[in-house]
């Protein structure tokens, strides 16, 4: 009797495992929730993939989480959005030729009934001062992500200082899309990139107030992990995705990728962003 | 309240179309957990029987160890996992990072407490019934401890039970480990966290109603099975 329990046991073990097809080439991406969720992802690697063969695995965390992935050497290469931490990676030795890809850009969004008047203040700064003074209830990311490091200077350009933020900042310690959540149930301000926004459901009051403040660019970078370094790491495989991601082709793929028909990441490539 | 029916909507018209997606992702869920569970039954089972009969100066500590490991976060198993098969890890060089294989390790180390505690607490009156006549008998302790597992079968039925419902509900070690990679390490509790995330709250929960009736599905095959293995 016992062994009949043994049998199922063994039976329930030899479910079926697809044979995974490790025939062909595949890399780890570590990159951002704010690409993954905006769907980008989905658009331009099937086009690598049929370009080259090669398959890109996505592994998306904050960006301190991705970094820290690159610099274990457990990703193959990385697509980050904060140039501080990109160029350490690069200056402790895990990371090598960082390049410029794409940028996108934040949105300040609000409830639609405005009650730090912000609508079409063009300045972010400024803003940002109008919803301090009116102590409108403002969801911060609070989870040391590049979207968060990009606010808390943004406050300090403002000159607010932390300490002086009152009980209407709150921190949600979570990724974008969580966060809108919050802000969307709270009528809060929030700070998000546009993609991510675009991809976004749950908006209920939420609405764009204020855009296309430069201070608000958002740019990322490709960086590979240093085989030297990493000798694990699919260094061939990896050279090739981060050269046409850079590439003509690659930028043409960004580009075209469009959310209710709005162009949302724009390739680097010296041309001036469309807003 | 509009988002609980869309929610009823989505989950049968997922169904109704046989959505590709979906049953990769299901198959995934039951593959991983299954797995685990079950490797975590076959391991964890013994284990706990053997600590009912056999009495030595550590039992105690193993048990309270084992009792606390029950609280056990699944993100700090997570993390703990991927520390291990990260490819600076000790077992990094097995490259099981980010593919299911890691879930399931991942799974086993957190649902392993449960198949012990719960083996011992199932084995152990079995033992103070059987005891002398076991002992009469000359059994070995390797019979012994097979005796009371086959004695004790129903129960187990409900400790595999345990294991599997912690495995098949838990997202926070296979987020960390598995990746949440779409075609790979995606199962549905990835997959229900990463809809919230981008708020389409609808097609999380129907994602959730298909979890629930996976899961009972899987509960009411034990049960059926259970009450088979009981006529012998």
């Amino acid at each position: 009797m016992a062994r009949r329990f043994l049998l199922l046991v063994a039976v329930l073990l030899a479910t079926p495992a697809w044979a995974p097809a490790w025939a062909k080439d595949t890399i780890i991406l570590a990159s951002t929730t704010s690409t993954e969720q905006s769907g980008l992802f989905g658009h331009i690697l099937p086009v690598f993939e049929k370009a080259t063969g090669i398959e890109v695995k996505v592994v998306a965390v904050g960006t301190g989480q991705a970094l820290a992935m690159g610099a274990k050497g457990d990703a193959d290469a990385l697509l980050v959005h904060d140039r501080v931490g990109e160029s350490k990676l690069v200056a402790d030795g895990h990371g090598i030729d960082r390049r410029d890809v794409m940028f996108n850009d934040f949105v300040l969004i609000g409830p639609r009934s405005d009650p730090a008047a912000i609508k079409g203040v063009k300045d972010a700064k400024e803003a940002l001062r109008k919803i301090a003074a009116a102590a409108a209830p403002f969801a911060s990311r609070g989870d040391d992500s590049g979207t968060h490091r990009m606010e808390i200077r943004l406050w300090k350009a403002a000159g607010i200082d932390a300490d002086a933020r009152g009980k209407w900042y709150r921190e949600t310690g979570s990724g974008m899309g969580p966060t809108l959540n919050i802000a969307a149930g709270l009528d809060a301000y929030v700070i998000a990139d546009r993609a991510t926004w675009a991809n976004f459901k749950n908006r209920q009051n939420l609405v764009i107030l204020s855009e296309g403040d430069p201070v608000l660019y958002n740019p990322y970078g490709s960086i590979l992990v240093n085989p030297a370094r990493h000798p694990s790491v699919k260094a061939e495989a990896a050279r090739r995705w981060h050269e046409w991601l850079t590439s003509a082709p690659g930028k043409a793929a960004i580009a075209s990728y469009k959310i209710n028909g709005a162009q949302v990441f724009f390739p680097l490539d010296g041309s001036a962003p469309v807003r | 309240m509009d988002d609980l029916g869309e929610a009823f909507l989505i989950a049968l018209q997922l169904i109704a179309v046989g959505d590709r997606e979906l049953l990769r992702t299901v198959e995934l869920s039951l593959r991983v957990s299954l797995t685990a569970s079950g490797l975590a039954f076959v391991l964890g089972a013994p284990l706990g029987t053997f600590l009912a009969i056999q009495s030595f100066s550590a039992r105690p500590v193993l048990l309270v160890v084992s009792n606390a490991l029950l609280g056990l976060p699944s993100v700090v198993v997570g993390l703990v996992a991927y520390l291990v098969l990260s490819r600076a890890g000790p077992l990094g060089g097995l490259g099981l990072l980010f593919t299911w294989e890691a879930m399931v390790f991942a799974q086993v180390l957190l649902t392993l407490p449960i198949v012990v505690v719960l083996s011992y607490r199932a084995t152990e009156t079995y033992w103070t019934d059987y005891r002398d006549s076991l002992v009469v008998l000359g059994s070995s302790r390797l019979q012994s401890v097979s005796l009371l597992i086959a004695a004790a079968r129903g129960a187990l039925v409900t400790v595999f039970l345990a294991a599997f419902g912690r495995a098949i509900a838990e997202v926070g070690a296979i987020m960390m480990v598995g990746g949440n990679i779409r075609g790979h390490t995606r199962t549905m509790t990835t997959t229900i966290a990463l809809e919230t995330s981008r708020g389409d709250l609808a097609l999380a929960l129907g994602l959730g109603l298909i979890l629930v009736a996976l899961t009972l599905l899987v509960s009411s095959l034990a049960f059926v099975l259970n009450r088979r293995m009981s006529d012998f």
